[in-house]
Formats: structure tokens, sequence, C-alpha cells
């Protein structure tokens, strides 16, 4: 082995390329995660904002259309700000280093995908500055609401909006072209592709329904925008258009786009259940074409959204059976993950428990979001909390909480320290109790029908919200545990072995964090499926050899 | 420490792309793109089958014999810009600068035949959907064309340095890709709005 395990002599880099325009995707990687979270800030504040005004019935925090103003960008700011940025950031660090690439495909194009984030979120947060304030017709835009512009500026929160949700599709696209072609060509000698771990089919998976979606919205988006700015009329009825036209571009996108959300946290948890119960994932085949099944059936499920929109009845029995038919592969995968857990030596670790806690609220989102399919119960609760309820256990439960469990998995690897137990299990627990109560009391609450997107409701709805704003402030906190450890991890956590959790996986096989290129010219040649645990059986050629070099960097890093 | 990927070190910045997946994410870029087409096409099949009144007053139709001289116009390029290949491939770097320049010709005249229709026709972007559509499915297609000009024009200034195009070219394969993407995109595109008349 070469420097490639003994990287000491290298200058160490600076802080200063994480602000660069650099081509290296574990830069990006960091860089996109960083900044994910710096919006999650923003979109957790408005949140707390929106759980304020609701703790009590009337209207008194915020005006109304203030209100309307902060769901909107909450949404909006949460989807394309933080979490498709912070999954792009997973996929940047992840990706290379599974399939042992030295880089992505096109690392400049990376490079520029990662630079429009800032862009269109400085647009996107300047909108509550222009007159009128931000976008207020909810994070899907519907027309006619989004087709209003009063004021008549040019310059329009609602314009501003759309240019912000354009420019995030065209740096979705430049980062899908780049994961796909990555994942594609890049593997390691070996790595055929039932070798290739199932985070890496979850991304391919997932950057496939972007290339397949993300146009169709552009689309949708592009016409939306000239009927507001141009005086065209695609979706004025007066003038002969049609509004539900734009529901169907708009969920075409934006239902698949959930399975691009939750598809790489399936990856997730297939990654790291295996290494914290010791045992192989069961299913491994089945698990990884599972998710091609879903990407299938997700593109075939879009009117589910649009039961109540006047769609025609074959429309709405056959778009139901479609959605009920995706719980078959995603049940797979659940069974799969229990199936791994079942008999194995669970260790409680804040990495595995936050992929039980997820799993945990993705069945119980799953049984709502099926009893959301159903077209009955579907248009009894369309547009009230129940919706709110089902699609944050999704993504705060299910999505968040994965998220959380790869950082704290990966996080030595690609900073070289540890972050603490003590802290993750805290903001591990502050978080599963928060976002149940939080979102638990918005099923009881939309069954009885309290409408979403209102600023003021009825006494009767009292309490379950008090207890849900009581959650959302619960939450609010948990991420002061989870700042502080990653702050104080990353400034003078304990320097980190290449391997701190006995995982298999070609990342494990680097040092930690990994030199720029990756393995350089060893590259390791794969000789076996991922997730060989307990089986005793190596991963790649000279194995023995590589893990020695490595314990021994580690055992040098270590007395310096 | 080196790399098997040379075009990784650091001095080699500008090309930090990888030359051999160029094509493949470009063919990948073009499925995506051709579905932003899809949305278009079905928008408008969907606003013209429920339309009530779909011709605004004083509009009788299209007229389809221009933009037929022009859709032979455009097909046939994508035959001279084989052929530019094919000289390409036989090391005939003239013959394909002469096919790759008519190719050109061809797109400009498309998109000039294009300008003179637009320029006489009676009715505006805000005549109805039936305006809306008509120049934003032509309007998009346009775009394309010029941007397929314009890849063309960057191959051939390529083709002038010395012993660039010695070992094939994917620059040049790609936008042929692209400029027959764009002709299948005007035969469906033509079918649409000027055989659909009905």
């Amino acid at each position: 082995m070469t420097s490639a395990t003994f990287p000491t002599s290298e200058p160490k880099p600076s802080w200063s390329r994480y602000f660069s325009f650099n081509t290296d995707a574990k830069v990006i990687g960091i860089q996109y995660i960083v900044l994910a979270f710096f919006y999650f800030l923003i979109g957790g504040l408005l949140a707390m904002i929106i759980r304020g005004e609701l703790i009590t019935p009337a209207s008194d925090l915020v005006d109304r259309t203030v209100y309307n103003g902060i769901y909107t960008m909450h949404g909006t700011v949460m989807l394309f700000l933080f979490i498709f940025p912070v999954l792009n950031g997973l996929n940047n660090l992840l990706i290379p280093t599974m399939i042992g690439a030295p880089d992505m495909a096109f690392p400049r194009l990376n490079a520029v995908a990662f630079w429009l984030v800032p862009i269109f979120g400085t647009l996107l947060i300047a909108s509550f500055f222009v007159p009128g304030g931000p976008a207020n017709s909810g994070w899907w835009s519907y027309p006619p609401v989004s087709i209003q512009n009063p004021l008549g500026h040019l310059v329009s929160g609602q314009g501003l909006w759309l240019t912000a949700v354009a420019l995030s599709g065209v740096s979705s696209i430049m980062g899908a072209v780049n994961f796909v072609t990555t994942i594609i060509r890049m593997r390691a000698p070996g790595m055929g592709w039932f070798r290739m771990p199932v985070f890496c089919w979850t991304a391919l998976a997932a950057q496939s329904l972007q290339l397949i979606g993300l146009p169709a919205l552009t689309g949708g988006a592009v016409m939306l925008l000239f009927d507001l700015v141009a005086g065209t009329s695609f979706y004025r009825p007066e003038g002969g258009g049609d509004p539900v036209l734009y529901q169907h571009f708009f969920w075409f996108y934006s239902h698949p786009a959930v399975y691009v959300i939750i598809l790489p946290v399936f990856g997730i948890f297939s990654e790291l259940f295996p290494v914290y119960a010791r045992k192989p994932l069961f299913g491994y085949v089945y698990v990884a074409l599972a998710s091609f099944i879903i990407v299938g059936l997700g593109l075939i499920v879009w009117v589910h959204h649009m039961f109540p929109s006047g769609v025609a009845q074959w429309m709405r029995n056959l778009f139901m059976v479609n959605t009920m038919l995706i719980s078959v592969p995603t049940g797979v995968k659940v069974f799969a993950w229990l199936g791994t857990l079942w008999r194995g030596k669970l260790r409680l670790s804040t990495p595995m428990l936050f992929c039980l806690g997820g799993l945990f609220n993705f069945v119980f989102a799953g049984i709502t979001g099926v009893m959301l399919a159903t077209v009955p119960v579907d248009i009894h609760v369309s547009n009230t909390y129940f919706v709110v309820g089902h699609f944050h256990y999704v993504i705060y439960g299910a999505a968040v909480m994965g998220i959380f469990a790869a950082i704290y998995h990966w996080f030595p690897k690609f900073i070289g320290r540890m972050p603490y137990e003590g802290l993750g299990k805290l903001h591990f627990l502050l978080t599963f109790v928060g976002a149940n109560l939080n979102f638990l009391p918005m099923h009881p609450l939309g069954l009885m029908g309290m409408p979403r997107r209102v600023s003021s409701y009825d006494p009767e709805f009292a309490f379950w919200n008090v207890i849900a704003s009581l959650g959302a402030f619960l939450l609010g906190v948990s991420i002061i545990p989870f700042l502080l450890n990653m702050i104080s991890a990353w400034v003078r956590g304990p320097k980190a072995p290449h391997n701190p959790w006995n995982a298999i996986g070609l990342e494990w096989l680097l040092p930690s964090p990994p030199p720029e290129d990756n393995f350089g010219e060893h590259v390791p040649v794969v000789i076996a499926r991922p997730y060989g645990y307990g089986s005793g059986l190596p991963l790649v050629e000279h194995q023995a050899e590589r893990e020695q070099a490595l314990t021994l960097a580690d055992k040098m890093e270590a007395s310096r | 420490m080196t790399s098997a990927y040379p075009s990784d070190a650091p001095e080699q910045l500008h090309g930090a792309e990888h030359p051999k997946h160029n094509l493949t994410g470009f063919i990948i870029f073009l499925c995506s793109e051709s579905v932003i087409f899809l949305a278009f096409f079905s928008g408008y099949a969907l606003l013209k089958t429920s339309a009530l009144n779909w011709l605004p007053a004083g509009v009788d139709g299209l007229e389809w014999r221009m933009p037929l001289i022009n859709s032979i116009v455009l097909v046939s390029s994508s035959g001279t810009i084989v052929l530019a290949e094919r000289a390409m491939a036989r090391g005939n770097l003239w013959g394909f600068r002469a096919f790759w320049l008519l190719t050109m010709a061809l797109g400009l005249y498309f998109l000039y035949g294009q300008a003179v229709e637009w320029s006489g026709l009676k009715f505006g972007f805000t005549s109805g959907t039936f305006g809306g559509t008509f120049y934003l499915l032509t309007g998009f297609h346009g775009l394309h064309v010029a941007t397929g000009v314009g890849l063309m024009t960057l191959m051939l200034i390529k083709s002038f340095i010395p012993g660039n195009y010695a070992g094939g070219e994917q620059g040049v394969q790609a936008t042929s890709l692209f400029w027959h993407f764009v002709d299948v995109i005007w035969i469906i595109l033509f079918v649409l709005l000027y055989v659909w008349q009905v």
C-alpha cells in the first residue's frame, strides 16, 4: 500500500475549501449537508411560528396573509432547500466511496449543481422582502390562486418562487445525470449490479425518478410563469385553460418526489440494520429490486392527490389500486429489515436508535397512506390535518430520522472524528417523542374535520392542537443537542479509526477521512456481495492486508 | 498520489470532466429532456380535446404548406449530419466540415422559415390556449434548433484544432444525437399542430 493509507505526510487541507468552487465530491457533500441544515433552521423557525399561531384557536400571533406566506415557505424551504440538498450531500459522500470511484463522473457539473442551491435559496428567502411578501398559495402553488398578481409588480413573491423552483429543477437534473452516470460507469472491478450496496440501488432508483419526473414539473411551472407574467391562459378557465392540468403536471413530479426522498432512506436502513444487528441483509436481491418496482409504480399514482379535483371515476379507481400496490414492494423491504433484525445481536447506538425510530414511524405512515389511497376516505379527509399528519410522519418521522441515522453513522468516516453518544441519544429521544407528539394529534384533528392552512379554528380542536404545538417545540429543542454534538465533535471529538462500527463496505476500507481521490490507483476488486456479517468471508481481494495497513495507520494517528 | 483517472490530477483541471462518460451523461440528459416535450404535448392534447372554442375568433386553422417545406428541410438535415459523421469516420475532415456546414445552413433556414411563419400569423401568445400552446411548442422547439446550431458551430471550430478529432469525437456524436432528437420532436409536433386540425 502506498500513500493512500498513510496520508499523514500531506498538508492538512484548509477550511476555506468548503467556501470555494471545489470539485471534490466529499467537499461538495459536506457543503450540501451544512448548507441544508442552515435552511433547515430557517424552515424550522417558520414551523415554530406556525405551531405558535395554532396553540390558540384565535388568529393572534401573525396576520392571516403573513401566515399563508409562512406555511408556503415552510414547505418550499424544507423540501427544495433542506431534504433534497441533504440527500444530494449524502449521495456525494457515499456513492463514490461505496462503489470505489475516485470522484463523480462530472466533478465540475457537480460543483455547479451545488452552487445553484445557495443562489435559488437566496432568491427564495429574498421574496420575504418584496412588495406583497412571499408566495402564499401553498407549496403546490395551484392556480388560480398562484396566478393572481393584484399589486401588478413584475417581481412578485410568486414569480420568485417559480424562478427558484425552476433553478432547483436545473440543479437536481444536473445532480441526477451525474449520480446515474457515476453509478452506471464507475463501479469498482468485480462490483456487478448485485454486488452493489443497497444505498446505491436506491440512489439510482431515486435519481431515475428525478430524471423522469422533474421535467414535467418544470414544463408545468414554465406555463404557470407565462400565465402569471405574460397573460397567457393555460390554466385560466376564462381563457379556455384548465387549472386541473397544472395539478397533473405538479403531482406527476411531486408524488414521485416523495419516493426520491424516501428511497435513499430505505437505502440507509438497509445499510445500517445489518451493521447494528451483525447479520446479512435479509433478501438483498429483493430489497434492491423492490426499489425499481417502487419507481415504476410511483410514476402511475399521482392522481391520488386529485381525487376531489374533478377527475373521472375510472381514474380514481385505477389510481387507488396502483397506490395500494405500492405497499407490496414497500412491505417487502419492511419485512426484509425485520428479518435482518430477527435474532440479531442488536447494538443500540445512536444510528441504530434513529433507524428503529424511523422504521416505526414509517410503518405508521404506511398505514395512514393506504387509508389515504382509498377514495372515500381520501375525499373525507382531503385538505385536512390528516394529510398533514401522514406527510410529516413520512418526511420527518421516517426520512429525516433516517438522515440523522446516516449522519451519525458516517460522520466518523468523512469528518474523521467521533460524535458523542450521550448527546446523540438525547437527540434521538427528543426527536422521537417530539415527532410523535407533534404529528400524531394531526390525525384525530383531520378526522374531526380541521382543515389545513388556516390560522384560526373552532375551539373544539384546541386540545389536540396544544399537544401538537408542544411536540413541535420539543422538536425545536431537539436540534440543540444535535448541533452541539456536530460542532463539538468536529472541532475536538476523539479521532475516528477507519472502521469504528465494524461495518463491511468499500467506504470502510478507506482511512477516516478518505484522501481526495479515495482509493487512487488501488481500487479494490470486489469478490462478494455486500453485508457478509457473521460469514467471516472477505468483501474484496487482499482484504486482510488492507485492514492491517489501515489499523496500523489508525494506531500511528492515535499515538501522535 | 497518482490516480486511475488522469483527469483528476490538479494540473488537468480544465479537462476535469471524464470524456468517456460524456456521451452516457448526454444520453441520460436527452431522455430526461424528452419528458418536458411529453408534458407539453400531453397538455396541448388535453387542452385541445376539452376546449369549447379551440380557434380564436377570426382564425380558421393553420396554413400547412410552408411548414411542410420547413419540415422537409429539417428532416433532410438529419441525413446530411449522418453524411458528415461518415466523412469524419473515414478521416475526411473537409468532407465533414462541408456536410456539417450544410446541416447548419438547413437548421438556420428552418429557423428563418419559422420566423416568417410567426410574423404572418393573425393570433398571438395570449390568444387563448390555441395561441398559447402554438407559440409555446414551436418556440420551445425553435430554442432547441438554435441550441443545436450553436453546438454545431462549437464543434466546427473545434475541428480546426490540429489532431483534435483524430481519435473520434464524442462531442460530434452528442451533437448529432441532439439534432436527431430535435428532428423527431418536430415530426411529432408537426402532426399534432398542423395535421391534427379537426
